[in-house]
């Protein structure tokens, strides 16, 4: 059976279809940019920090004396976090991934030289690694001779003098591409650092669009300054009460401080993309309303026509046509109209893509989105145009004679 | 003539209840989607010192070395060295100028056995308080002499101060701020404007409040802690001619000192070039308040996402509309040509459908102002700074009708111009 009859009869209508295109394909384009831009925001939510999440809980001590030995205080207080009973292993860091404190440094690859990327340091005491339960894929941990103080008091002039690094994967196939990173020396500071091992994930304290979110340098120097972080590993369930008792066990051991923080890595991880989860519920409602208003939209005019054409029908079902052409007949009919607007849509959706990455810092729509958010419609349009179509099918040839 | 037209609108409107309930709704989600996100919008582009900001300018150098690599942005991000800070400070070249820095300090209650806590601040230069009309409940400021001196002296805002004296008058009396005592001189009727446009602008100024202010000169001298974004292309620490991270303000009265300020700076930079300093091409800039918040995205990106994201999904619930008023009002094609053969002229058919949108629109306006208003509560119960400041206004509320109306005129254009073109009586031979 030809559709020429079909296509005379949507060529009555050219407004309307026409209407129904632009409507359907400007739906096909937000909702594929919607699509891409809640993907990459899940993607980033899933991100593996490196660390072992589940088990750590963190609280900042920020002492207001200034004048006293650092590290000597810092020690002390180690020593009481570690008698606190669930408490299998301690450490002090100056940064976590989530913190929001962001220490980076241009990495460059001869002295003086011009700095390849930007890379986090992370600085903390000898067990930090442990206690952070992060992942050595290669080389060795940090030797206890190697550690030296950060010096924050002088520009954190650490950096210049540290022998050693452990750099994240990420960063290695960025600095060293294709060659093995272990025993290469990089400049993060004044001075050659040599990289010893190679973790395979740290994520860096705040995140931000570009690829290297994942580029984090570890340097055995220990947190001199009045403001540090203890890391507590302790079974999950034990957070809370450690916690608690940190926070008393500290203030005994010194008043004269700000206790700032005291959080499971959990929630800081949870607060961290807070406004993303907003986002992604406001981002998903939206694609969700589109949908259905063009649901409604292709419904809502299937069954006026399906009305308007009921004497037609009667005579198609009087000279021979069954129920199922009639079906048929509405179906190929949405298929056309939506899936010329799907077409217009996959256009549409690039154009839009180009404006939003000109505006916003968004990325390049993945080309996976947008035929499948073009099927997505189809098969929408399809399930809309369904009632009006079964109701067609059920007009009784004997219509034709009426009227 | 327009009375009847809307009872006839109403009564058809009544026959196909499911399609005109349809079109009320798709109007209603739209106008109530992006109603929601303009008003945001509205409320977060407001002045936030009327009567002020016009005559406040934000000046722009860039005293930064040649660009090494592409990876810096080519724009200066409007943060000042120490020494040029300083240098036009003392200049005073403007009516009023006052430099500034975040600061975050311990603060000690004088109860012993409390904790100390933290708490954000700013440390400024004399003229700001009055350069910005701040509100002072009790007190005063202080002025450029005790900036020089170092003076130990702080202005609370009101949060800060009931913390620390509850209710009793607090002028004169001290607080322990770090390490130092430093002696209260005014007190602010909670002051908060928003956005906090003096402040380094990135994305999150909305909602934060500064507790304490104290003179530049003597944090630097006590060393107290910066807070917020500093850039050092070199060492020397943050008072060297290598770090930006202070904030200068001017305030000039007329059009005609404005330029002269901007020649004043242009002049100014060139100078340093002689001294060696400030390599870039001189080109200053100073940007008025206003455009200042716009050139720096004080509005969240997100938003600005959201904002764009809202009027597609209306444009579709018009596309959706304007589809489905073309359907019905093609379908009483036997009744327009019935009126039209009756003597009824084009533009009568044309003024009729017309009413007939115009109802539909003011039905989905006032359902899409419920949805607003459900739209802006849910937006309150966000954790972001300008939550709390989502709130419908009478400008709004108008803003709403006036949107729907124009939306379902517009929507009813095209159908109505579309059916009035129907000839008379043809369709009676086809019934």
């Amino acid at each position: 059976m030809s559709h020429s009859p079909l296509i005379a009869s949507l060529s009555r209508h050219k407004l309307t279809v026409c209407l129904l295109v632009l409507q359907v394909a400007l739906t096909c384009a937000i909702v594929c940019n919607v699509a891409s831009i809640i993907g990459h925001r899940m993607a980033q939510m899933r991100l593996p920090s490196g660390v072992a999440e589940n088990e750590l809980a963190l609280i900042e001590s920020i002492s207001v004396d200034e004048t006293a030995n650092q590290l000597a205080r810092h020690d002390a207080d180690l020593a009481t976090l570690r008698a606190i009973p669930g408490v299998s292993m301690v450490a002090a860091v100056d940064a976590l991934p989530f913190s929001g404190n962001n220490w980076s440094n241009g990495i460059a690859l001869v002295p003086n030289g011009p700095a390849l990327t930007t890379a986090t340091a992370y600085n903390g005491t000898q067990d930090a690694m442990h206690v952070l339960g992060m992942h050595l894929v290669a080389g060795r941990l940090f030797l206890p001779e190697e550690y030296i103080p950060l010096d924050a008091a002088h520009d954190w002039s650490g950096i210049n003098h540290v022998p050693s690094t452990i750099v994240t994967r990420a960063l290695a196939a960025k600095l060293f591409p294709g060659q093995e990173p272990l025993g290469k020396v990089i400049y993060p500071g004044d001075g050659p650092v040599r990289i010893v091992g190679v973790v395979d994930h740290l994520l860096r304290p705040t995140l931000d669009e570009s690829e290297g979110s994942d580029y984090s340098t570890l340097f055995p120097m220990l947190p001199d300054t009045a403001d540090v972080t203890y890391v507590m590993r302790t079974a999950p369930q034990d957070r809370e009460r450690v916690l608690k008792q940190a926070q008393k066990v500290l203030a005994g051991l010194d008043s004269n401080r700000v206790l700032r923080r005291p959080q499971s890595f959990t929630q800081m991880r949870e607060d961290y993309f807070r406004r993303d989860r907003t986002m992604i519920t406001l981002l998903l409602s939206a694609a969700l309303s589109l949908l259905l208003v063009t649901a409604a939209g292709i419904a809502g005019l299937a069954s006026f026509w399906v009305q308007q054409r009921r004497r037609s029908i009667g005579i198609r079902r009087a000279v021979g046509a069954t129920r199922r052409d009639i079906l048929r007949y509405f179906q190929t009919e949405n298929g056309v109209i939506v899936g010329a607007g799907a077409v217009l849509g996959v256009i549409l959706a690039y154009a839009l893509n180009m404006l939003l990455m000109q505006h916003y810092a968004l990325q390049r729509l993945p080309w996976l989105y947008v035929p499948v958010g073009g099927l997505a419609l189809c098969l929408l349009g399809q399930l809309a145009v369904l009632g009006p179509a079964l109701r067609a099918s059920g007009v009784p040839p004997v219509v034709a004679t009426r009227g | 003539m327009l009375g009847y037209y809307a009872t006839t609108a109403i009564s058809s409107l009544r026959r196909s209840k499911a399609l005109a309930a349809l079109m009320v709704l798709v109007i209603g989600l739209g106008i109530g989607a992006s109603m929601t996100m303009i008003t945001i919008f509205h409320v977060l582009s407001g002045d936030p010192l009327p009567g002020r900001s016009d005559q406040l300018y934000a000046p722009v150098i860039d005293p930064r070395p040649l660009a090494r690599d592409h990876s810096e942005s080519a724009e200066p991000d409007g943060n000042f060295t120490w020494p040029d800070a300083m240098n036009l400070l003392h200049a005073q070249r403007a009516d009023r100028q006052a430099v500034m820095a975040g600061g975050a300090v311990p603060v000690r209650p004088q109860q012993s056995g409390e904790l100390p806590f933290y708490e954000t601040g700013r440390y400024v230069t004399a003229d700001f308080f009055g350069m910005f009309k701040v509100p002072f409940a009790s007190g005063h400021g202080w002025r450029s002499e005790d900036d020089e001196s170092r003076a130990r002296i702080v202005v609370l805002n009101s949060e800060l101060n009931r913390k620390l004296f509850g209710n009793t008058p607090s002028i004169g009396r001290t607080v322990r701020l770090k390490n130092a005592d430093f002696r209260v001189v005014g007190v602010l009727d909670d002051w908060r404007p928003q956005p906090q446009f003096y402040a380094q602008l990135n994305g999150r100024v909305f909602g934060k409040t500064d507790q304490f202010f104290l003179p530049l000169q003597t944090a630097q001298d006590l060393n107290l802690d910066f807070n917020g974004r500093m850039s050092c292309w070199d060492s020397g620490g943050r008072t060297s001619e290598h770090c930006v991270w202070l904030q200068f303000w001017v305030q000039l009265d007329s059009t005609a000192k404005a330029e002269a300020y901007r020649q004043f700076l242009g002049s100014y930079w060139r100078e340093q070039q002689a001294h060696g300093r400030m390599p870039r091409p001189a080109h200053a800039h100073l940007f008025g308040l206003m455009d200042w918040l716009t050139r720096q995205h004080a509005i969240p990106d997100d938003l600005r996402l959201q904002l764009s994201l809202s009027l597609g999904f209306l444009a579709v619930c018009m596309i959706n509309v304007v589809g489905l008023l073309l359907a019905t009002f093609l379908r009483r094609g036997g009744e327009i040509s019935v009126r039209r053969a009756l003597g009824a002229r084009r533009w009568d058919i044309f003024l009729q459908l017309g009413v007939e949108s115009c109802v539909i629109g003011l039905a989905g306006g006032l359902l899409g102002l419920g949805i607003a208003c459900l739209g802006l509560w849910s937006v309150r119960q966000r954790p972001d700074g300008y939550a709390q400041l989502a709130q419908m206004d009478a400008s709004m509320l108008f803003g709403t009708f006036v949107l729907a109306l124009v939306a379902s005129v517009i929507a009813g254009l095209l159908p109505a111009w579309r059916a009035c073109r129907i000839p008379p009586a043809l369709q009676l031979k086809t019934q």
